[in-house]
C-alpha cells in the first residue's frame, strides 16, 4: 500500500531502505532547483523547518504507518499529522541528502506516535523528537 | 493500597494538565467537562493519557475503555471499574 501523493510537487522521499512494522529508514536528496529556495531566505538558501519535518514524517512515520495498516488489514485511510515535537540541532543547504530513521512509540486507534532522527552527511544529527499521525478515513477528515 | 475516586481524579486531572496548552481551563472543571472539548486537549492525546494512566494505575484500557474517556465524570467511572477490577 503506497501513500496517497500524487507526482513530485510535494514529495520529500527518495527511498526506503528498511521497513518492518516497528522501524523505518530512508532518504532524502535536497535539490538545488527545489522551488522554496528562491523565497528562503534571499541570497542565503537553507531547507525550512516544515519541510524537513514534513521529510521525517514520508520518509519516516508514513511508511511505517502504511506497513502496520498492511499488517493489520486496514485500507482506504488517510495519514493526517497530529502532534509534532521536533528540536533542530543543524540547518540543511541545498544539494544536502538526509537520512531518516523512524521507531514505533505505539500504534493505538489508528494512531501512530513515531520517535524520528534526521542526519545528514558525516551521522551529523539535524532533528530529533516524536511525530504522531492519525489514519482517517476520507469522509471522517473534517 | 486501592485508590479511591478522590485519588484518581486527582492522578487523571494531573495528567491531564501535561497535555493541556491551557491551564485556565482546569479552573471550573466538573464531572461534565469534556477532555477535548472543554480542555482543548488534542484528540491524539488520548493514547497518550491512556498510556500514562496504565502506567499510574498498572490497568490496561481497552478501545472501548478509551472511548469513554470522553467526560472527566465517565473516565473517572471507567478507571475505576478498571480498578476495581484488579483487586
Amino acid at each position: 500500500m503506497q501513500p496517497p501523493f500524487i507526482g513530485s510537487a510535494f514529495k520529500y522521499v527518495d527511498n526506503i531502505t528498511y521497513l518492518d512494522d516497528s522501524f523505518c529508514k530512508g532518504s532524502f536528496h535536497f535539490r538545488e532547483d527545489l522551488p522554496f529556495y528562491q523565497a528562503h531566505f534571499e541570497g542565503y538558501p537553507i531547507t525550512p523547518g516544515v519541510i524537513l519535518i514534513e521529510c521525517a514524517g514520508q520518509t519516516g512515520c508514513i511508511p511505517l504507518g502504511y506497513s502496520i495498516l498492511e499488517k493489520n488489514k486496514l485500507t482506504n485511510l488517510i495519514p493526517v499529522l497530529s502532534n509534532c515535537e521536533i528540536d533542530f540541532f543543524k540547518p540543511v543547504f541545498p544539494g544536502e541528502s538526509v537520512t531518516v530513521e523512524s521507531e514505533k512509540v505505539y500504534f493505538r486507534k489508528h494512531i501512530l506516535k513515531c520517535n524520528v532522527k534526521m542526519f545528514k552527511a558525516n551521522g551529523i544529527l539535524v532533528l530529533q523528537g516524536n511525530l504522531s499521525c492519525k489514519f482517517l478515513k476520507k469522509d471522517d477528515i473534517k | 493500597m486501592e485508590k479511591d475516586r478522590h485519588q484518581i481524579k486527582n492522578l487523571f486531572v494531573e495528567i491531564l494538565k501535561k497535555y493541556a496548552k491551557d491551564p485556565s481551563l482546569f479552573e471550573n472543571l466538573n464531572d461534565n467537562t469534556e477532555i477535548i472539548k472543554d480542555l482543548k486537549i488534542n484528540s491524539a492525546r488520548i493514547v497518550d493519557i491512556t498510556l500514562d494512566i496504565e502506567e499510574a494505575l498498572d490497568i490496561e484500557l481497552d478501545d472501548n475503555d478509551m472511548d469513554a474517556l470522553f467526560t472527566i465524570g465517565e473516565s473517572i467511572d471507567t478507571i475505576e471499574k478498571l480498578v476495581k477490577a484488579k483487586t
